[in-house]
């Protein structure tokens, strides 16, 4: 179905509304192929549809979802009757309404290219097989593949609401990842590598293939460091997790909910003062520009710290309402889940550290991450606390040395965040929505042999 | 309850697809039909915030020739759209130069799931209150408690398999979830506790397990982390208490298991069967069998009938887990190990319920023999590159050891190490075996629910990331 016929198939959802209920609607409906290969050969080969809407009922303040993976009439009746049976046995909560209009004008994004929709499957395949065949010859120490893919697809989603809510969106994405292992003496390795944008134009083979046999061979002969304390350098993909997990606790559910150590310190200095954290899916050159949120509001420009100082929280309809404020644009929403606040494209302001190689040359004893382990069991954003397991370089008197494994970082987000000592000049735009230039964070505790 | 699958698509339609999927070639075809239904109930902030249902039905159609897989899917399961996902699916293998005979489907049924109390045997508003005298108790815990959030989860999923080789099987799965979580406040900021319970069983659950008590627990671990000491960062010997602790097993060395990471060189295991692998006081078993178990299931999702698996006996490695193309192509049996997170997923090898079984000594005298070190009670989820065997995971709940005695309650923390060194450095393994909270594996951007237990165990030295 295309965007016209899915907000159609929404509002005729919405219509059905009896005289004390909102009801919104999210329909989407998605194709994508992915392609595996693995020795030369095509190890597999998907093409995948998808069909999914959620029914969101509030009915006098108590909330009620369902949400099915079909448009059949049958399917939707039943989400339909499910969505407003659960609304029965909710509390109320009078600040529960969904979006209205607010007049704020939405950017024109274009993430649509027809390319994607008329590349023939050959080539595709081919894109896997050049990366696996260029990973094998790229050094004799990769001793294979785990798997190389390519995987493109198109998606469009509408949104209408009872509150004259009708949006609608599409976009395509196109990229190809690779692991590759590599072995030396009795040591094994591996390393991932990923590129990919709107269209298979903007893949970039060779960006893949650095990535993953880089890593690969310099983690081979890795050792425990002895513990001590260290300045980390994170490369922007590096930056942005550390940037992600410090954006869900900006959001305004959390704030509501004191979900959040830093719920009451708007106005106070949380950060280094350089730094300048935002969010922002206007920015057409953020990987992420979106016109609309969530709730189908137009998004804007959230400013969250500028220079170091805490200047407010990201909100959807709900969050603002809570403390008597008005939706930031910044519901995030799965088409089969309830809307809730969040970063959409997370921007770090340029800061004027300079180029990679200038940051790293200043850096006394420190560590060039590769990889962070355990970010799901590691960090708790409630309390702050943080323990990660770090793959990298060490870097010494400003020169990358050997690598290390079997070692962890601990510190918490409240530290590091007053402990970034250094922001690079080069904004990178990162497919995972995020924007942000390399950082350094000081003093941080690594463990490894006692 | 929806309705049953083997009502809905008849053998006949089935097995036109099949036909239909085979018709450029190939050596396999299979057609995977599955129908789910979920329902739950949340309370956040001292409220009932929502109740959501979900439901799906569809049909994946898989092809294998050679060595590539052909695969499609659709949510529409009448026989004109399974014919026309199977055509899709064979596509991607036009130009295979194997054929197969195809075999009539021989329906077989699996046992009658023994629910004792069926989800819809229960009221919506049954469901509120058990969620609301959960926050009721956990808040009474005490003063410190300051949100409470709590779930209620109820699945049903039915799957029916069949494939040219005429297995055409069906199962239903039914499982039942509760998870709560507490936030405490005091002087040293904000510190969280959290407890979960899950099983293949029906809302019964709730007569064995007290939620109200569970509340108890997960705000209480809340209070305790409050005054909680800094980790000792560094290599100390670390006992783990009972249940959780199988995480560490599921990482360090099950996902090593697998047959697929095993025959693509991706595995620290690799050409290591009839070898020592581990200290001898470890059998490690991956079992689908277990009753009620989250990871249990009557067959696989490529219908074949689970089992129990022997994989490190004594601490030698006996073999891997195998799910059909693994097995086709190294011509061993398949083990059951065939799973899916959903009908729009091909199949690959996953764990079950993994276990390190029980041995002799009692865990008073495992901790007596620590002079100085970590008692972990609870562990988190974790993660391992099974290339290096490198893992990490979270202590959620852990003490200091001091002369043999458990003293000062930590702060969260992060144990990190080498999948195969710490098999060989287990000093002590206790006979104190339970299974610990369900659990969802990640592979591949596939989830699925598994299980896994441990006894206490000793290893000689992990690295603790300490805490701040």
């Amino acid at each position: 179905m295309n965007q016209e016929a899915l907000l159609e198939q929404a509002q005729k959802i919405v219509d059905q509304a009896k005289p004390n209920e909102q009801i919104e609607v999210c329909c989407a409906s998605s194709t994508s192929t992915k392609i595996r290969v693995y020795g030369g050969n095509v190890e597999s080969l998907t093409q995948a549809s998808n069909d999914s809407i959620g029914i969101r009922i509030l009915s006098k303040g108590r909330q009620g979802f369902a949400s099915t993976g079909s448009f059949s009439q049958a399917a939707i009746d039943k989400a339909f009757a499910d969505a407003r049976d659960n609304s029965e046995f909710s509390e109320t909560d009078e600040d529960l309404i969904l979006a209205e209009p607010d007049g704020v004008e939405p950017t024109q994004v274009d993430t649509w290219k027809e390319s994607v929709l008329q590349k023939p499957t050959e080539e595709k395949v081919a894109i896997a097989l050049e990366l696996e065949e260029k990973a094998l010859a790229a050094d004799k120490r990769i001793t294979g593949v785990r798997v190389s893919s390519y995987s493109d697809g198109f998606s469009q989603v509408a949104l209408a609401s009872s509150n004259g809510i009708a949006v609608t969106n599409r976009t395509t994405q196109a990229g190809a990842a690779i692991q590759v292992m590599s072995a030396q003496d009795s040591d094994t390795r591996s390393g991932f590598g990923f590129d990919g944008g709107l269209e298979s134009a903007e893949i970039d083979i060779d960006v893949i293939l650095d990535r993953a046999v880089n890593r690969a061979l310099n983690m081979l002969g890795s050792k425990q460091p002895d513990s001590q304390s260290v300045d980390l350098y994170l490369e922007p993909e590096k930056a942005a997790t550390f940037f992600s997990l410090i954006a869900s606790m900006l959001d305004g559910e959390s704030v509501v909910k004191v979900r959040t150590p830093f719920a009451n310190r708007v106005d106070e200095s949380i950060a280094a003062e350089s730094l300048f954290l935002y969010d922002d899916a206007t920015d057409k050159d953020s990987k992420a520009a979106a016109a609309f949120d969530g709730e189908g509001l137009a998004t804007r420009r959230v400013s969250l710290i500028d220079a170091g100082v805490l200047q407010g929280f990201m909100h959807d309809t709900y969050s603002a309402k809570r403390i008597g404020s008005k939706s930031t644009g910044s519901a995030l929403r799965g088409v089969r889940g309830l809307p809730s606040p969040g970063p959409q494209a997370l921007h770090v302001a340029a800061g004027a550290a300079g180029s990679e190689e200038e940051i790293i040359s200043k850096i006394k004893n420190g560590v060039y991450v590769y990889d962070f382990a355990g970010l799901h069991s590691g960090v708790n954003t409630i309390s702050g606390d943080l323990s990660l397991g770090v793959e990298g370089l060490m870097i010494r008197d400003g020169k990358i040395c050997e690598s290390i494994s079997e070692c962890t970082i601990t510190s918490t987000l409240q530290r590091m965040l007053l402990d970034i000592s250094a922001i690079g000049s080069t904004v990178k735009h990162l497919h995972s929505g995020v924007s942000t230039p390399p950082i350094v964070i000081k003093d941080i505790a690594l463990s490894g042999a006692s | 309850m929806s309705q049953k699958l083997t009502d809905l698509v008849d053998k006949e339609s089935i097995q036109k697809a099949i036909e239909a999927a085979l018709v450029n070639g190939g050596d396999f075809a299979e057609v995977f039909i599955e129908d789910r239904q979920s329902n739950s109930v949340s309370l956040d902030d001292g409220r009932i915030d929502n109740l959501a249902s979900s439901s799906d039905q569809g049909a994946g159609i898989r092809i294998i020739a050679g060595e590539t897989t052909g695969f499609a899917h659709t949510s529409d399961i009448s026989a004109e759209s399974l014919i026309k996902a199977a055509q899709a699916a064979a596509k991607a293998i036009s130009g295979a130069n194997s054929t197969t005979e195809i075999q009539e489907l021989n329906f077989e049924a699996s046992p009658v799931e023994t629910i004792k109390t069926q989800h819809d045997e229960i009221t919506k508003q049954e469901k509120v209150e058990l969620l609301r005298s959960a926050n009721k108790s956990a808040r009474q815990a005490g003063d410190e408690i300051s949100q409470v959030a709590a779930r209620y989860g109820e699945k049903n999923r039915s799957i029916l398999v069949a494939n040219s080789e005429g297995v055409f099987r069906n199962d239903d799965q039914t499982k039942t979830l509760f998870s709560i979580s507490s936030v405490a406040s005091g002087d040293s900021g904000m510190q969280t506790g959290r407890e979960s319970i899950g099983f293949n069983v029906g809302y019964e659950l709730f007569e064995e397990y007290d939620v109200t008590e569970l509340a108890k627990i997960a705000s209480q671990r809340a209070i305790d982390k409050l005054k909680a000491k800094p980790a000792p960062a560094g290599t100390w010997p670390v006992v783990i208490g009972p249940g959780s602790g199988g995480v560490m097993f599921h990482e360090a060395c099950g996902h090593g298991l697998e047959a697929d990471l095993v025959h693509k060189g991706a595995s620290v295991f690799a050409n290591r069967v009839g070898q020592l692998v581990a200290s001898p006081l470890v059998t490690l078993i991956d079992d689908g069998t277990m009753a009620k178990e989250w990871g249990t299931y009557r067959i696989d999702d490529e219908g074949h009938v689970a089992t129990s698996n022997t994989l490190i006996k004594d601490g030698i490695l006996l073999d891997y887990l195998w799910d059909s193309k693994t097995a086709r192509k190294h011509k061993h049996k398949p083990s059951g190990n065939g799973r899916r997170q959903s009908y729009k997923h091909l199949p690959m090898v996953r764990m079950t319920n993994t276990y390190l079984q029980a041995g002799t000594s009692t865990p008073e005298e495992i901790i007596a023999s620590v002079d100085y070190g970590v008692y972990v009670a609870k562990l988190g989820g974790g993660q391992v590159d099974t290339t290096s065997g490198d893992f990490v995971f979270g202590m959620v709940e852990s003490y200091l050891i001091e002369n043999g005695k458990l003293t000062q309650p930590l702060r969260e923390g992060q144990l990190i190490g080498n999948g195969p060194k710490v098999l060989t450095q287990i000093e002590a393994v206790g006979n104190d075996f339970q299974m610990g909270p369900p659990g969802t594996c990640g592979k591949d951007g596939q989830g699925v629910p598994v299980g896994d237990g441990v006894p206490t165990l000793k290893v000689a030295a992990l690295t603790i990331g300490g805490s701040a």
